[in-house]
């Protein structure tokens, strides 16, 4: 660890008073330092709004395809990344590489960072059209769909949304404080979140405390009462949205046993030879859990835990207890399928079931939400309406990410639906649909609007400090970073000066 | 972590331009030292590199050469001589995203060893799978995969663009 710190030091001598190492400022100046202003007659100026993978995405593709354009991602938070941070699990540090690419762009000499702006509230999309040739809406899907059910506001029902943004330390959901007093929890919804969730709810402790779940998180993780995971589906096991990696994890969980229902399962065997490879994979991996060989559930007899998908089940209403009017149950409508594969519907046959819990997580699947009424939205789909990443009807606005497609996919969908969107950007500026033939002030103008407005930009070199003292504090614990919880203690570190 | 990641790979750039430059210089030494050796054992001169030659043919069809020492894997090569494949590579060849997908030829493809279920798992995810797809953050090179081809296959955005012709 000493040689990070090496490493840190002199990180802090090439940044003095700048984002950027010295032999890459020294280009920027030369290029677009402090004079931005009388350069700006020939660069095209972009920005992006959003700092997660679909944001850096785009910038890497944009300021690689043209060699004049400038890119500025505003974020919200004064953190960049995104889901990145927020969003995938503490104990896959692996999906967290894809950073070290981002932190890279962001210290190109034709990018910049300015965290703690809110796009729609502190400078409205109107303002960056003046300010650049080119708006990209990357700012993803922070809502999430309703189940739409009786007894969904009852206290120890979340969304998994506000759950994983409470373990992975986002700010507005640090005060869940989840109840995790009952043995029981079930998950509605069956895709790699609610995997995520399962998983974090039964992981071994020893396993967590390794990871950057927040300290909170961790504690309450620590005293859970929870040994029971039941994850539930519409649909039966063809249709899980889930992948196979999330799946083996949960199989391979230790102290944990699978505990699934094998009558699900029926005609599972016969349909397998036609499907594709992908589904085919996952669909045998969920048959072989279900009807495990009696001598390895001998093996796993031990567990004190279990997991159990539960399919061809909607949720109809969630059940109180009458004398604490907390969540004790839910009530499951039992459903039949009409077609086959994945465009198969779930049909309520009348009949109900109900399941005895003390917290239910609902994980239906997120939402894009508008954030300026200037700019197109589909409601029905959430999303903005957009060919290719152009957004329709609104010339010099584009968008990339879950907000251009809804909220599906692994990193690498993200990345080449972003990848997508430079391109069309590229073309239109090469084609002269995008007039970049003028010139316009960029950052310079938007910082001054912010700064009449009381709000202060978080630079990338801020972030760094941020990043930086998380590091430490993980350090003491044995943790690869301990994050900051709230915006006003992310604001004082960024503000230190060194 | 991530940020000492990052710095050690902005180091490596620098090390990379540092080491193409020695190496234009020890090349000539190279070959100075191998025709001396060619002189007195007759031995071929190209063996004493000891790089392994392969070729990966990337998303415009074109044929790119580039070498590896044994135990590198492809992956490796790719960052090594910093060959330009959009988004190749995104976890860092640990086996958490199916970016460094290569698709090979059926001979070759035989020849490449046994593939672990993670890997299948990611796999799963990739554009354009195929029956000889591997990732490659998991192939390591062997002095028997000399002059291995290997496909950078198309993002499904390409084919999408490619079949409608009016974008």
């Amino acid at each position: 660890m000493s040689g990070h710190k090496m490493i840190f030091s002199g990180l802090k001598v090439w940044t003095k008073g700048r984002s950027r190492p010295a032999w890459i400022s020294r280009f920027h100046d030369g290029m677009n330092g402090r004079g931005k202003a009388s350069f700006s007659t020939c660069s095209p100026k972009v920005c992006i709004v959003g700092s997660g993978p679909a944001a850096f995405y785009t910038a890497q593709s944009l300021i690689k395809a043209r060699q004049d354009v400038e890119v500025d991602l505003y974020e919200r938070l004064p953190v960049p990344f995104g889901l990145v941070r927020f969003g995938v699990a503490p104990d896959h540090p692996e999906v967290k590489n894809v950073i070290n690419t981002f932190t890279q762009t962001a210290k190109h000499p034709r990018c910049s960072f300015y965290g703690n702006v809110n796009v729609g509230k502190d400078v409205s999309v109107k303002e960056l059209q003046q300010a650049y040739h080119a708006v990209v809406l990357s700012y993803g899907a922070e809502g999430n769909r309703s189940m739409g059910v009786p007894g969904e506001d009852l206290a120890g029902v979340y969304s998994a949304k506000d759950f994983v943004g409470w373990y992975n330390g986002l700010p507005s959901c640090r005060e869940l404080s989840p109840d995790l007093s009952c043995e029981t929890a079930v998950i509605l919804g069956q895709g790699n979140v609610a995997l995520d969730v399962a998983r974090v709810l039964l992981s071994p402790i020893d396993i967590l405390k390794k990871t950057d779940i927040t300290q909170p998180a961790l504690e309450a993780l620590a005293e859970s009462q929870v040994r029971r995971v039941l994850v539930v589906g519409r649909r039966g096991p063809m249709q899980v949205a889930c992948t196979i990696k999330e799946l083996r994890e949960m199989v391979n969980l230790p102290n944990t046993r699978p505990d699934m229902v094998a009558a699900d399962f029926e005609g599972v065997t016969e349909a397998l030879k036609d499907l594709p490879r992908p589904r085919k994979r996952l669909t045998e991996l969920m048959l072989k859990t279900a009807v495990e060989v009696p001598g390895e559930k001998e093996k796993r007899n031990k567990a004190s835990r279990f997991w159990g998908l539960r399919f061809f089940r909607s949720p109809i209403e969630i059940l109180a207890d009458p004398d604490t009017n907390r969540t004790a149950g839910i009530r499951l409508g039992v459903n039949k399928l009409e077609g086959s594969g994945e465009g198969a519907r779930a049909v309520l046959t009348g009949e109900v079931e109900d399941v005895t819990c003390g917290l239910v997580i609902s994980s239906i699947g997120y939402k894009s939400i508008p954030i300026d009424p200037s700019v197109p939205f589909d409601s029905r789909k959430a999303i903005v309406p957009n060919n290719m990443g152009r957004i329709e009807q609104a010339a010099g606005l584009y968008c990339s990410g879950w907000l251009k497609t809804g909220p599906t996919g692994v990193i690498a969908t993200t990345m080449n639906n972003s990848f997508d969107t430079a391109r069309s950007m590229v073309e239109d500026m090469d084609s002269g649909t995008l007039d970049v033939s003028t010139a316009r002030t960029g950052s310079q103008s938007i910082c001054a609007l912010l700064g009449k407005r009381g709000v202060k930009p978080v630079t990338f070199s801020d972030w760094e400090k941020i990043d930086i003292v998380e590091m430490r504090r993980g350090e003491a614990t044995g943790k690869p970073r301990e994050k900051l919880l709230t915006v006003e203690e992310m604001l004082q570190v960024a503000r230190k000066n060194n | 972590m991530a940020l000492v990641t990052a710095l050690r790979r902005l180091a490596h750039v620098r090390l990379r331009e540092y080491s193409w430059r020695t190496a234009a210089v020890t090349s000539s030494a190279g070959a100075w030292l191998t025709g001396q050796r060619s002189f007195t054992t007759g031995t071929h001169s190209l063996r004493s590199d000891n790089k392994v030659t392969v070729h990966f043919i990337n998303r415009d069809g074109e044929k790119i050469t580039a070498k590896g020492s044994p135990g590198d894997s492809l992956l490796d090569i790719v960052i090594n001589e910093d060959l330009d494949f959009d988004g190749f590579g995104a976890c860092e060849g640990t086996l958490a995203c199916s970016t460094c997908h290569l698709i090979f030829d059926e001979d070759v493809y035989k020849t490449l060893g046994p593939v672990t279920d993670e890997e299948m798992d990611m796999l799963d995810l990739a554009y354009g799978l195929t029956d000889t797809s591997r990732l490659g953050c998991q192939i390591c090179l062997t002095r028997s995969l000399e002059g291995l081809v290997a496909r950078v296959p198309e993002s499904v955005a390409d084919i999408r663009q490619s079949k409608d012709g009016s974008s």
